[in-house]
This record gives C-alpha cells, sequence and structure tokens, in this order.
C-alpha cells in the first residue's frame, strides 16, 4: 500500500524504474560520505515493496540526509533519479505525519515555518530580515556589517530594497503576495502547514517541550549518531 | 571516425540561445548575499550590451528552495512557476532567464515533466486557474544567465579594460570553474556542454584571457544541500564538502574561483573562512583564501567597473590580492563606504583568514 503511494508521485515516476542496485549513486553522493546514508539500498528497500520496511524509512532518519543534489542522477547507468525516490519519500513521511519520529524529520517544522512565512510575507524564500546572523555565523564578521547597515549597504549596491517598481530585494506587490497564498490555499501548501504544525505539536506535548522549545532543538540540535567514522 | 563521433557528442550539448528580448527573474539568494551582482547583470547586458532585458516587478520567488527542503508539494511549486510563465506570456515575452541554478533546474525539471504528464500540466493550468485567473505559454528558450554572458562573452571581450592575466608576470590568471550541481547534473541536455564537459563558465574564462585549470573534484556539490544548510542542525555536512573540495583544488595553485550558482558562490567563499578559524588552513597565498566569483562580478571587472560598485566588498575572502594581480585600479580606503562617501564603519576582521 505504501509502494503504491509512492507510484503515484511524479518524481517517483521519473526516478523509479529498474535499478539493478549497482551502487554508483552512493558512490558518487556527498550525503554518503558524510551520514551513514546509501542511497543504494534505500532503492533497494523501495523495491521490496514490503510496507513495514518502509515504513520503517518513512519514520527514520535515513530519508533526511539527502542535499538533493541529483549528482545521483547524472551517473546512474538506468537513468534513475534516488534523489527524486528521496523526494517522494519526504513527502509521503509528512502527509502521514511520520516526519516527527525522527530527529532529522522533525527540522520540517523549523523549515516550514521559515520557507512559508518568507514566501508569504514577503514573496522571497530568503529575506535578510529572517537570516540573522546569529542563527548563520558562518556568514562571517562582513554579513554582520551588511546586516549592521543594511539599508545604505543595499543602497550602495544599487538594491531597490523594499521599493517600488523593479529592482534587487525589491517589495513584492500585494497583489503578487495575495496569489502566492491563493496557490498555497489551491495546492496544499497551506494544508500542509497545518499539518507539520499539528504533527509537531502533538511530538513536542510527548516530548515534554514547548512548541518554540521543539523548533529550537530541531533547529540546532544534532546527536552524533548520523556520521560516518 | 572518432573524431567525428566526438564532434557529434559535443553538439547534443550545445545550446540555442537568442540574442535579445528576454525575460528576466531574479534570485533569492543573490539578491540577498551578492545583490551588486543581481544589479550588475541588468546593467551589463542593457546598459553596455544594449539588450532588451525585461523585469516585472510582479514576478516572485519560483519556490526552489522550499521545494527542495521538502517543505513544498510539488502541485505548489509548480503552479507558483506557472504563474511566473503567465506573468511573462502577458509582457509579450517567449524568452525566460532566471538568475539562479535551483530555479534555472526547478523551470527545467517542470517542463520536462509536464513534457512527460500532459495531464499533470493539465492539472497546473487548472490550478492557475483558480488560485489566480492567470494563463500561460510555456517559454520558447530557457536560458540560466550565465548562458547568456556566456553567448555574449565574445562581445565583452571587445570591450574588455582587464584581462585574465597577471599584469606582473603575462601569465593567464590560473582559474577553476564551479558550475553548480542542478545547472546540468539532472537535465545535461539544458546546460551548455552538458555535466560532462560544461563549458559556459570555461568559455568566458578563455575569452577573456585566463586559464581554466582542472582539480579532482571539480564536479563535486559545493555542500549546499538545501535543508542540510538551513538547519544549524547540519551545516557540518555543508562546510565537509567544501573542504573536500579545496582540499583537492589545493596542490593546483588556483588564484580564483569562478561560480554558477548563487549558492556555491557564497558557501565557497564563507566556508574557506569557518575553515580559516577553525583550523588556521588558509588555501591561498600568505594567509588569504582563494576569491570566489561570481560571473557579473568576473565580467563587470573585465569591463573596467570599480569593484566596490560590484559588490566585492560583501566577500569574506579578501578580493584585494586578485585585483593587485590583475592590475584593477581600486580605492582601499572606499571598500566599505556608503553612498556619497558615508562611513558605515568597517566589519571586524577575522583572526586567522587574513582580511582587509
Amino acid at each position: 500500500m505504501l509502494f503504491e503511494e509512492l507510484e503515484k508521485d511524479y518524481r517517483f515516476k521519473e526516478g523509479y524504474h529498474t535499478c539493478i542496485n549497482c551502487g554508483t549513486c552512493t558512490a558518487v553522493c556527498p550525503a554518503a560520505e558524510f551520514y551513514r546514508y546509501d542511497p543504494r539500498k534505500i532503492v533497494s528497500i523501495v523495491q521490496t515493496r514490503d510496507d513495514a520496511q518502509i515504513e520503517a524509512l518513512l519514520r527514520s532518519d535515513t530519508i533526511w540526509y539527502c542535499g538533493e543534489c541529483m549528482s545521483c542522477v547524472t551517473r546512474c547507468p538506468r537513468r534513475n533519479g534516488p534523489g527524486l525516490v528521496i523526494m517522494a519519500l519526504r513527502d509521503l513521511s509528512v502527509r502521514l505525519g511520520y516526519f516527527t519520529d525522527s530527529e532529522k524529520g522533525r527540522q520540517m517544522l523549523p523549515l516550514t515555518r521559515t520557507f512559508s512565512r518568507n514566501i508569504l510575507e514577503y514573496g522571497y524564500c530568503v529575506y535578510p530580515e529572517t537570516f540573522a546572523w546569529e542563527d548563520h555565523k558562518e556568514s562571517g564578521p562582513v554579513w554582520k556589517w551588511h546586516m549592521d547597515h543594511l539599508e545604505k549597504s543595499l543602497e550602495r549596491q544599487g538594491a531597490n530594497y523594499k521599493g517600488d517598481g523593479p529592482g534587487v530585494l525589491r517589495k513584492i506587490p500585494q497583489e503578487s503576495l495575495d496569489e502566492l497564498k491563493a496557490i498555497f490555499d489551491a495546492t496544499g501548501a497551506t494544508e500542509r502547514i497545518r499539518l507539520v504544525e499539528q504533527k509537531s505539536a502533538e511530538k513536542a506535548r510527548e516530548m515534554g517541550l514547548s512548541l518554540e522549545e521543539y523548533e529550537r532543538k530541531a533547529f540546532t540540535y544534532s546527536s552524533d549518531k548520523h556520521f560516518n567514522e | 571516425m572518432i573524431y567525428e563521433g566526438k564532434q557529434k557528442i559535443w553538439q547534443d550539448y550545445q545550446k540555442e540561445i537568442p540574442d535579445d528580448h528576454w525575460y528576466f527573474v531574479r534570485s533569492c539568494i543573490r539578491q540577498n548575499f551578492f545583490p551588486g551582482s543581481e544589479h550588475m547583470f541588468t546593467e551589463i547586458t542593457q546598459k553596455v550590451l544594449g539588450r532588451d532585458m525585461y523585469e516585472n516587478p510582479y514576478h516572485t520567488t519560483c519556490g526552489g528552495i522550499a521545494y527542495h527542503c521538502d517543505t513544498l508539494p510539488q502541485e505548489t511549486a509548480m503552479t507558483i512557476v506557472a504563474r511566473q510563465f503567465a506573468l511573462m506570456t502577458e509582457a509579450g515575452y517567449e524568452n525566460y532567464v532566471a538568475s539562479c541554478i535551483t530555479s534555472f533546474g526547478n523551470y527545467v525539471e517542470i517542463l520536462e515533466t509536464w513534457h512527460e504528464f500532459p495531464e499533470l500540466e493539465a492539472r497546473i493550468r487548472e490550478l492557475l486557474w483558480t488560485s489566480c485567473k492567470r494563463e500561460f505559454r510555456k517559454p520558447k528558450y530557457l536560458a540560466h544567465t550565465s548562458d547568456l554572458i556566456y553567448h555574449w562573452r565574445n562581445e565583452i571581450a571587445e570591450k574588455a579594460k582587464v584581462r585574465l592575466v597577471d599584469c606582473h608576470t603575462g601569465a593567464p590568471l590560473r582559474m577553476a570553474e564551479h558550475i553548480g550541481c542542478h545547472y546540468a547534473k539532472m537535465f545535461p541536455s539544458k546546460g551548455v556542454g552538458g555535466a560532462e564537459y560544461p563549458y559556459v563558465l570555461a568559455g568566458m574564462i578563455e575569452s577573456w584571457g585566463g586559464q581554466v585549470v582542472d582539480y579532482p573534484e571539480r564536479r563535486h556539490c559545493c555542500g549546499y544541500g538545501f535543508r542540510q544548510y538551513h538547519m544549524q542542525a547540519n551545516r557540518g555536512y555543508c562546510v565537509s564538502n567544501t573542504h573536500k573540495k579545496f582540499e583537492s583544488m589545493e596542490p593546483y595553485g588556483i588564484q580564483a574561483i569562478l561560480t554558477n550558482c548563487p549558492g556555491c558562490a557564497y558557501f565557497m567563499d564563507r566556508w574557506q573562512y569557518v575553515i580559516a578559524e577553525q583550523t588556521g588552513k588558509t588555501y591561498g597565498p600568505d594567509g588569504f583564501g582563494i576569491p570566489v566569483l561570481t560571473y557579473e562580478e568576473l565580467a563587470g571587472l573585465v569591463l573596467g567597473y570599480n569593484p566596490w560598485d560590484l559588490g566585492l566588498q560583501l566577500h569574506q575572502v579578501a578580493v584585494e590580492p586578485l585585483l593587485d594581480t590583475l592590475g584593477v585600479p581600486y580605492d582601499p580606503d572606499a571598500k566599505y563606504l556608503g553612498l556619497n562617501k558615508e562611513d558605515l564603519l568597517r566589519p571586524e576582521l577575522p583572526k586567522n583568514l587574513k582580511c582587509f
């Protein structure tokens, strides 16, 4: 039944054909070098069509290790895309609410909150006001300086920050933001946000955390179990 | 026979790029981290090269980053893109150019999926009409902004005030190029040179006098990984991948890196800073890093623009040694000034990575 659900996903239709389990995808995979992650094994599990094994996958950290670089697509001798299979598995894990069972899956809450707000409030995926230096110290002292002088630094570089008309970081007109909201409502994104919030709240209660504590932990905490030796 | 076979393969990876009349959409990452590059793309294409590059202020994010962070259903991502195409259609254009590799990959993936599954395209058309009362035609030509700079590279070379040559020795500048995963790894035929022999950046470097240097991990991912970066807990993944690339290129004496993808430019710059601060290791000479440039920044230097007008002050890796090598004039005291020479103070200096 879970396999049949995966088969409805167009990414699965595109990325899952006749895998011969050669392991080329794993050999070139940046995630497989870093995490205890093996895309060949994931596709192998999916090939079993066994509900119990696929459900275990959907509840695990494993499916969240992929960086979606799609290097596997280039190299697969059968033109499969394990990265596309991963996208379908992640989508199903969210729809079934299984994502809260894994440390990496629980990152869906901060990710969904960040990107939904950025898109619906500003019209961008990334936006200066929500990209705090304190949460991105790798951006260096130059980014801190830039953020401390944001309007003037952007002005110096020809941006039209929050301005009308075209240009860099212009204000996205309200009519456009309204259309994005209408698209979210019509295509399932609004329902996705509600589901992620609901399942995350349930898990936070189970873990004895406030939702804000749960969100912060998902954003910052990494246990040691994920990494290769 | 073998030569002819190679010629045929190469022709399969050439890309038809119309010379004018483009509908331009912007990059979320670049507008934040390299605003000067976003500004310079229209400056160079419109004012220097005299091309029609139309930007509709009503366009938005394509949603690609959110999609690859798994926060958007596929139909949502597709309908946002369908709206972008509708705006292009309403403006009377058919050539569509995006200034982001994630966006470019997203557009290619969507168009190819619709080609394979026409019923899905029909469904998205319904969803767009339901939500926005808009209709669209698909672009006749789809390009990434670097495709256009590549297409016009020789025209830029004719106007060059600076060549990619060491002004002290006359030797070509030794450059690495990084094309970014979503440019051609999924759909190789959509990028100049494909995934095996990508030429979009190499063509610029050669045309402007530099030398392209190969190294073992040239095609390895920069390590962005979408959710791997946007979650603080996962960023070890990102820096590990960049570290692998820099360790691989270290023996080859690379003087600058040219990037295609907004994320790659940012990460390969910033992770050098992190590696230096954490381990003390730097990859350029004398405690400096290796400058990582966007193609507009490089084109702008070649065309003689002031480096601070290009936004090079927003790099964490100091660009001054590169400017000195190329003989590019600059005012070091003006680096962090605002408009009208307003004093905006200066960033703190890193402990290990040498900066100005």
